[in-house]
């Protein structure tokens, strides 16, 4: 029992994580109807800051926060603007060809930074990265538990902007409706370069949380594109909430499956609930929940 | 106020408007009458913006509408609510009156705006919380008529606001209408429903095949021969 009761928690708070990957994939995906194939890999470049910062200038990678979401915030801005929607100018190209262009984006950054810092993996060792404490029999780790807070901080300041402010009904509203929105007033072409800041920002947010307890290296922005886009289709594309409960469920399948099926199953119990969840419940939780 | 001059518009390579020109004085109701694919709602689009014509022009105040960025037009008063209503169906509908009332002015005065269009629309008080999507037709057009009020226009056009209303619905949308003719704003108005809104106009324009083929006040056109015979069936 108290093993069950461990895997929940730990994967629970992976599932935090993942649901601000998740937010940031679905506020993309919302506004320009496209799947961001390039997410994780932006992820990558934001973990590579907070490696940076902790390895030459001894900056903590909680504090390389206010840098790596920031500056990724930028690279977003920079990425939609210039490169994603010149393609929507030209009538004759499909939306697709963003999409395709996100992959293209995805390689580049990866090249770039295995050219820069090799394909070796990486870590950064804080004084907390293997400090935990106990609740009962539970144990917790630190690194996992501040993570969570602060995405699950994160995670409410979004709803909060998304909700109660001009620009974050505009955002909403243009996913929903994009020349209702302009009729109304709302430059759509820089809704989507904002979104796209703040999708990359968030998803920034979640590499940086991610650094003290995992691995950094080019090549781990492909799986976790892959996630993202597991957490967007469980949770109904587009959709905020149902983005929270798919990163939740996918911690929590990931935990039971390295437990119970063995390490190697990871990412087959995740794949797997993908494809049940494509069969059984096309547009995913937000079909149950209707947010 | 407004003023179209000789504007041609066409999708892709399908010209739709073909030289239209007309004006709507201030504190007028001004009616587009025309069949399906006439080219009213085109023209509707142009003025709003969201189509822009290949030639002519369209003056609002002196302003040039047509230089003018689709989402900017409304911050000059020019509102316009559009077919099928296009409400924000998953927000609710106190979020759609608000996305309304983006520009400066109209959201200095959010509160105020939000408490006349309730005024007008109790319903929509009453089912403030609730999707937009989840309301009834006649709601829906209400919604989107208040979610046009709250930017404070000095221009109202409709694009088939009766469409899909039963008939005691099709009767109270256009009494507001004259209501809100009668608060000061200007309207222009695009319709099917011919005989009710000749009633209703002050002037009318005639579209057929994206042309202006006649234009008169509502009772001239009324009493014209080829009206008679095309629209009121007599």
């Amino acid at each position: 029992m108290d093993v069950f009761l461990q895997i929940l928690v730990a994967g629970f708070l992976k599932g935090g994580l993942y649901a601000l990957i998740g937010i940031g994939m679905t506020l993309i995906m919302g506004v320009m109807g496209i799947i961001n194939l390039a997410h994780g890999q932006l992820m990558m470049v934001a973990m590579y800051v907070t490696f940076v910062l902790h390895s030459f200038f001894g900056v903590d990678p909680y504090l390389s926060l206010f840098v790596a979401m920031p500056a990724l915030f930028l690279l977003g801005v920079v990425i939609q603007k210039y490169l994603l929607n010149p393609l929507i100018k030209a009538e004759t190209i499909l939306p697709e060809n963003q999409v395709l262009m996100t992959v293209g984006i995805g390689m580049v950054l990866t090249e770039v930074i295995r050219f820069i810092f090799k394909s070796d993996y990486k870590s950064v060792t804080t004084s907390y990265t293997g400090a935990t404490f106990f609740l009962g029999s539970i144990s917790f780790s630190w690194a996992l538990v501040v993570a969570f807070g602060i995405a699950v901080a994160f995670t409410v300041a979004m709803f909060f902007f998304l909700i109660k402010t001009d620009l974050g009904r505009s955002i909403r509203a243009t996913a929903q409706d994009k020349d209702a929105a302009i009729l109304m007033g709302v430059n759509t072409r820089r809704i989507t370069v904002i979104t796209f800041g703040l999708g990359t920002a968030l998803v920034a947010c979640a590499g940086t949380l991610l650094v003290p307890v995992y691995y950094v290296f080019p090549d781990l922005g492909g799986p976790f594109t892959a996630k993202a886009f597991i957490i967007t289709i469980l949770g109904g594309l587009g959709s905020t909430v149902g983005a929270i409960f798919g990163g939740v469920t996918l911690g929590l399948a990931e935990s039971l499956g390295a437990t119970y099926l063995g390490m190697e199953y990871e990412d087959i119990v995740g794949l797997t609930i993908f494809v049940l969840v494509l069969l059984f419940l096309p547009g995913g939780f937000k079909r149950l929940t209707k947010v | 106020m407004l003023s179209i001059e000789n504007i041609d518009v066409r999708y892709g390579d399908l010209q739709v408007l073909w030289g239209v020109s007309f004006e709507v004085r201030e504190r007028e109701i001004v009616v587009l009458v025309g069949a399906n694919g006439a080219g009213k709602s085109t023209t509707l689009k142009a003025i709003s913006g969201i189509l822009k014509p290949s030639s002519g022009s369209i003056r609002f105040d002196g302003i040039h509408l047509d230089q003018v960025p689709s989402d900017k037009v409304i911050g000059y008063g020019v509102v316009h609510v559009p077919e099928a209503r296009r409400l924000f169906r998953e927000m609710s509908v106190e979020e759609n009156l608000i996305m309304g009332s983006l520009s400066r002015p109209a959201k200095a005065k959010r509160k105020e705006t939000l408490e006349y269009v309730y005024g007008l629309f109790p319903r929509l008080r009453e089912r403030r919380k609730q999707a937009a999507g989840t309301l009834s037709g006649g709601e829906q057009q209400m919604c989107a008529i208040g979610r046009g009020l709250m930017a404070l226009p000095r221009v109202l056009m409709f694009d088939e606001p009766s469409l899909g209303l039963a008939p005691i619905l099709v009767q109270e949308v256009f009494e507001i209408v004259k209501r809100i003719k009668e608060e000061g704003v200007t309207i222009l108005l695009v319709e099917q429903n011919v005989r009710q809104t000749l009633a209703l106009c002050d002037r009318a324009y005639v579209l057929e095949n994206g042309r202006v083929v006649l234009h008169g006040t509502g009772s001239e056109l009324m009493a014209d021969g080829h009206v008679k015979e095309a629209y009121l069936g007599l």
